[in-house]
């Protein structure tokens, strides 16, 4: 197999914002467990931005890494802005993925996007970013 | 003033069936043979004669180990190639197009056979029970084959299979029988006569030996086509020039492991129950393969549940211990491991597995350690998993996975 970057490794070390949020304002689940990875990802929002962010997730060092990278990424931002963050985003701010764990592990962007999904679906907002979040085949 | 503390990191290797380190004794067998005794075994001048009666002097050594006589050694460049020249080269489609093997064999096995299937052949798969055992009786169901081939014991769970009762069966049915023993040489009692195979492979490294030389045991009078074709070494059944200096590591790897196998097994064995006892003591972990004298002394694997094998990996090599998972994750093919799947395992259960496999320098006080670390890794991993141990996964599927990746 090809070997994490030390940013990666980092992460999965010391995983940021790990936890589950009660009263979550929405919620994104993605994966399968018989593929080995799992994310739940939790926001807050206040002010039209991710007030606060939390991942629960089973998987490998990548999809660790991913998970607490998003976590990073999205803090702070607006819904618009979060639901622009990629897949290529979070594995470019890890210094990289091996290439088979793109496609497989890479998972933290797909759980941002459900999570805000969910947010506006709770909310009756129409998905003006929805095009953005592609749908499994 | 603070004093600087270093933290001396207790290095732990349990991965020996992934590797074994060359013994010093082995080394120092070995050492002459690059630059001073480096003469090519074909050639008819005084070096090449001292290279030649190192080689033999070798065989003779792996011929041993397994009560074999002499020559039926076939030295190859490891247990790779041997299992292909036994697959590709053993088979004759005179007595049958059909090939078969167990649904646990290493890819080394496995692949040749699927080669085979392109080249037109029936391929049988025998199941496996919930430990990983060859059932005798389906074996013999699928005995009228060209070639059966079953390992002796299983890379990943340590799995002993009844090899002298399906080697019966596979002759019943005129089949040629070939048995992989990368694993079990050197570690448990290999004697060809008594499992009654035809054909066997052996690897150095597995029992600290060099890498990059194996052999195939080759009974008198069976018939072998050879796969790689060029100076008619080996008995015209694998040329190349022979890699003496490994070879004549692997000749001493063998004679050491004869040797020691008795009071090894043992060792090991005790200290194996003793890392199992305190595994299965972590909540939600599981054994994977057979207990006791039907699973290879040195092996653990366990699945604990809710979390990933990759993760316990990493985790644990943080903590200087070197272990290996059935994790798709560690795979180059993205599939969890096909032998815990044959065993009726879930994937997700195949994804939380890790294998510890002991070795010659495995200590108690490195045994403790590894369960310490392991119980620790595991219960921070699953303080990150949405999953609690024991709960039911399967048909659990949130979708996500499969999202094209864009941009």
């Amino acid at each position: 197999m090809d070997f994490y970057s030390e940013k990666v490794m980092q992460h999965m070390r010391k995983p940021k914002n790990v936890g589950e949020i009660k009263d979550a304002d929405g919620v994104g689940k993605v994966g399968n467990p018989a593929c080995g990875d799992v994310m739940f990802l939790y926001i807050k929002v206040k002010n039209g931005r991710i007030a606060d962010i939390k991942f629960k997730t089973m998987g490998c060092g990548a999809a660790i890494a991913t998970s607490s990278m998003i976590t990073e990424l999205a803090k702070g931002k607006t819904l618009e802005e979060a639901l622009k963050l990629s897949r290529a985003d979070v594995a470019g701010s890890l210094g990289g993925l091996p290439p088979v764990k793109m496609h497989c592990s890479n998972l933290a962007a797909g759980a941002l996007h459900a999570a805000i999904q969910d947010y506006l679906s709770k909310k009756g907002v129409a998905l003006v970013a929805a095009k953005r979040v592609k749908k499994r085949r | 003033m603070r004093v600087k503390q270093e933290v001396i990191l207790m290095k732990v290797y349990l991965d020996h069936a992934a590797t074994t380190p060359v013994d010093p004794r082995v080394l120092a067998e070995m050492r002459p043979f690059f630059s001073q005794t480096f003469g090519n075994a074909s050639s008819l001048h005084s070096f090449g004669r001292e290279a030649k009666e190192a080689l033999e002097l070798a065989r003779a050594r792996v011929a041993k180990l397994i009560s074999a006589s002499q020559d039926e050694i076939i030295f190859t460049s490891g247990g790779t190639e041997a299992d292909n020249l036994a697959v590709l080269g053993g088979v004759d489609s005179a007595r049958g197009k059909k090939v078969v093997c167990s649904a646990v064999e290493h890819p080394a096995v496995l692949e040749p056979c699927a080669e085979l299937g392109r080249r037109g052949f029936e391929r049988v798969l025998l199941p496996v029970d919930r430990e990983g055992i060859v059932d005798v009786h389906v074996a013999g169901r699928a005995r009228v084959a060209s070639l059966v081939s079953v390992m002796h014991a299983n890379n990943e769970v340590g799995a002993i299979q009844p090899i002298a009762e399906i080697a019966k069966f596979a002759h019943d049915g005129d089949a040629v029988f070939h048995c992989d023993a990368v694993q079990s040489a050197g570690k448990i009692p290999v004697d060809v006569r008594k499992l009654g195979v035809d054909l066997l492979t052996l690897s150095s490294h597995k029992i600290y030996g060099p890498k990059g030389v194996g052999a195939l045991y080759l009974r008198k009078g069976v018939k072998l086509k050879s796969i790689v074709f060029g100076g008619g070494h080996e008995r015209n059944l694998r040329s190349g020039t022979e890699n003496v200096a490994g070879i004549v590591g692997f000749g001493k790897a063998c004679e050491l492991a004869l040797r020691e196998m008795p009071r090894e097994s043992r060792q090991l064995s005790a200290l194996r129950d003793r890392l199992l006892k305190k595994l299965l003591a972590i909540d939600g972990a599981a054994l994977n393969g057979p207990r006791g004298a039907k699973r290879l002394p040195n092996n653990v694997n366990v699945s604990f549940g809710a979390i990933e094998g990759e993760g316990i990996l990493l985790g644990l090599d943080d903590a200087g211990i070197a272990v290996s998972t059935g994790s798709a994750c560690s795979s180059k093919k993205l599939q969890p491991s096909h032998v815990l799947l044959a065993m009726g395992r879930r994937p997700e259960q195949a994804h939380g597995s890790v294998r510890y496999t002991l070795g010659r320098s495995t200590t108690a006080k490195q045994i403790d350690f590894t369960a310490r670390k392991t119980a620790e890794v595991v219960a921070r991993l699953r303080r990150m998993s949405p999953f609690k141990p024991g709960e039911d996964l399967s048909g659990v599927d949130f979708g996500g996975h499969h999202e094209e990746y864009v941009e």
